[in-house]
């Protein structure tokens, strides 16, 4: 069945404000989209509306963090947080607060509503900051685990969420900062996050029927921390990367990837995502993907470019 | 009955130190510092509930210093209080100092809140409002700000939810002293008719001299008292006060007196003993 991140991230909530009396929502004018309306409707006593101000918004969480609240701030990525990123810098992060800022409509996976919405920087905005853990689920059951899981992270968390019903991964242990290898296989390695993982999946597929070679897949859900470890057996075994994402390469995975690996075990990397150019409006995301190559085919493509 | 004479004393060691502090640390913000002294010295020798010895006690009043520039001065009434020893209060802007150039929060010190970036404090200190309405408590939110800071949209964004959510716990205390950074705040940018603006966002508003403990006790002890709506206090000062050749000069927004001129402060300062 196909389900959005955001309704993942929607339902733990819900949860959460059952269990634990200090889980309270913020929010800015769109609790629909974000899906917290829920939790606001059952818990009014637990839910702020600051209407449109992503600024005040994260001030307020601050507050409410101080006083012993765990406050989940819910918007579109590309208002929070791109609107209030120096809120979150001083009023959050540089107190640690446990603030949890959940974020959806991420990506060219928005749609169409075009290149104002469809964030490709936070995760830049996010990774850049000290004591921020930044989290990117790639279907329904990893949005409602690392819901739950961010209250146990003592410090600030991001939580990149996308607006589309998307697939459902088969292999689901889901821990925050731990990398999943999603397949095995020897002669590249894939690290991706996020739905556009299924891209992923599927070009795998065309590639090593038409290859016979094999593509390990690693979920590298938490950019940070980064599980270096699990990346580095990978590539020490395959020694070739292809990075995958929906965001900017500058700043976001293939960054972070190729940090580690100019530093740590300097391999080839390629990294695919947008490439310093604004997202546009479609009327289906798939279109999006097929315009600036990151589908299926695109990846077969970019796969087949390594000296195997 | 206040003792002025005892806050006046207090309050005129408090700018020594001030003085002090911004000269060994070579920069520093002493006017804005100068002018809210006496605002400081009455919430922290009065009319706060709060502990130097307890200083995260549940119950106790929250201040929070928006205007984060201004923090000597807020470091100086801490240290007079007994939250830290004095002796402590020159390492300011030094490495390692717990007395950081701009607020870092630090509960243990009695600094609330991280403040430097403008705009953001009143928004924190709703969001503590809110908490305490949540957990019925009574203790009260006292958020300063400075008049240019009323620039920043989110002091209005945050000045609309305080009044939605009817923070009669919440006092926003402006240091009304006509001067930022670079000039006086109407050549800067108008931000009158200050009053006007915020009896229209839906606050009770008051104004003072910011120099006048009585005017001070008398306006918290009304702020303290109102029902169902946020109120603020705007606090007519004079930056640089108690030092004559800093009073209402806005050269002395962000620089540190050199070791002469610190001298002639000083000994201005004492001769009013």
């Amino acid at each position: 069945m196909l389900k959005s991140t955001r309704s993942g991230f929607g339902k733990a909530l819900l949860e959460l404000g059952e269990t634990n009396l200090n889980v309270v929502a913020v929010s800015a004018d769109l609790p629909s989209s974000t899906k917290i309306a829920d939790f606001g409707k059952k818990y009014p006593e637990r839910f702020f509306e600051c209407g449109v101000a992503e600024n005040n918004m994260m001030g307020v969480a601050a507050g409410l963090a101080l006083e012993e609240k765990i406050p989940f701030v819910a918007s579109f990525a590309a208002f929070s947080p791109s609107i209030n990123w120096a809120v979150i810098r001083q009023s959050v992060c540089l107190s640690n607060l446990p603030v949890k800022i959940a974020s959806s409509h991420a990506g060219l996976l928005t749609g169409p509503d075009g290149a104002t919405h469809q964030a490709l920087e936070d995760l830049a905005l996010m990774q850049v900051l000290p004591n921020m853990t930044v989290v990117v689920p790639a279907d329904y059951n990893q949005a409602y685990e690392s819901t739950l899981q961010s209250i146990n992270i003592k410090g600030p968390v991001y939580l990149r969420l996308t607006r589309p019903d998307t697939q459902e991964l088969k292999n689901n242990k889901f821990q925050v900062g731990k990398a999943q290898i999603l397949k095995p296989g020897k002669d590249i390695t894939l690290v991706s996050c996020g739905p556009i993982i299924f891209e992923a999946i599927k070009a795998i597929e065309i590639f090593e029927k038409e290859t016979k070679k094999s593509v390990e897949l690693i979920n590298c859900h938490t950019l940070k921390p980064l599980d270096e470890k699990t990346i580095l057996q990978s590539l020490a075994k395959t020694k070739k990367c292809l990075t995958l994402e929906d965001h900017e390469i500058f700043g976001g995975l293939g960054t972070t990837i190729s940090n580690l690996t100019a530093e740590k075990y300097p391999v080839p990397v390629i990294r695919m995502g947008v490439a310093d150019k604004f997202g546009e409006s479609a009327r289906h995301e798939s279109e999006l993907l097929e315009k600036f190559g990151l589908d299926a085919n695109s990846i077969v493509k970019k796969l087949k470019t390594f000296r195997l | 009955m206040i003792d002025t004479k005892k806050l006046e004393e207090i309050a005129r060691l408090i700018r020594i130190d001030i003085i002090k502090m911004i000269q060994t640390a070579g920069s520093g913000h002493p006017a804005g510092s100068l002018g809210i002294t006496d605002i400081l010295t009455g919430l922290y020798f009065g009319i706060l509930k709060h502990s130097p010895q307890n200083s995260c006690l549940i119950n106790r009043d929250r201040f929070l210093l928006s205007a984060g520039h201004l923090v000597p001065a807020l470091y100086a009434t801490l240290a007079q209080a007994g939250y830290f020893p004095k002796k402590e209060l020159l390492t300011l802007r030094s490495l390692g100092s717990r007395l950081q150039g701009h607020s870092h929060f630090d509960c243990p010190n009695g600094v609330e809140i991280g403040a430097g970036l403008l705009g953001q404090g009143l928004s924190v200190a709703c969001g503590k409002a809110l908490a305490a309405k949540m957990d019925k408590k009574t203790y009260k939110i006292v958020c300063l700000t400075s008049d240019g800071e009323q620039n920043e949209g989110q002091t209005w964004e945050a000045a609309m939810l305080a009044s939605k959510y009817k923070l009669d716990n919440l006092i926003q205390i402006v240091d009304r002293n006509h001067i930022q950074i670079d000039g006086t705040t109407e050549e800067i940018m108008p931000i009158e008719p200050l009053n006007k603006k915020y009896q229209a966002f839906g606050w009770v508003v008051m104004e003072i001299n910011g120099h006048d403990f009585n005017e001070i006790f008398t306006s918290f002890k009304k702020a303290f008292k109102t029902h169902a709506k946020p109120t603020v206090i705007i606090s007519n000062t004079i930056p640089g006060k108690g030092v004559s050749f800093m009073e209402g000069n806005w050269d002395w927004h962000g620089k540190a007196p050199n070791a002469e001129q610190t001298e002639k402060a000083i000994r201005e300062l004492e001769k009013n003993a």
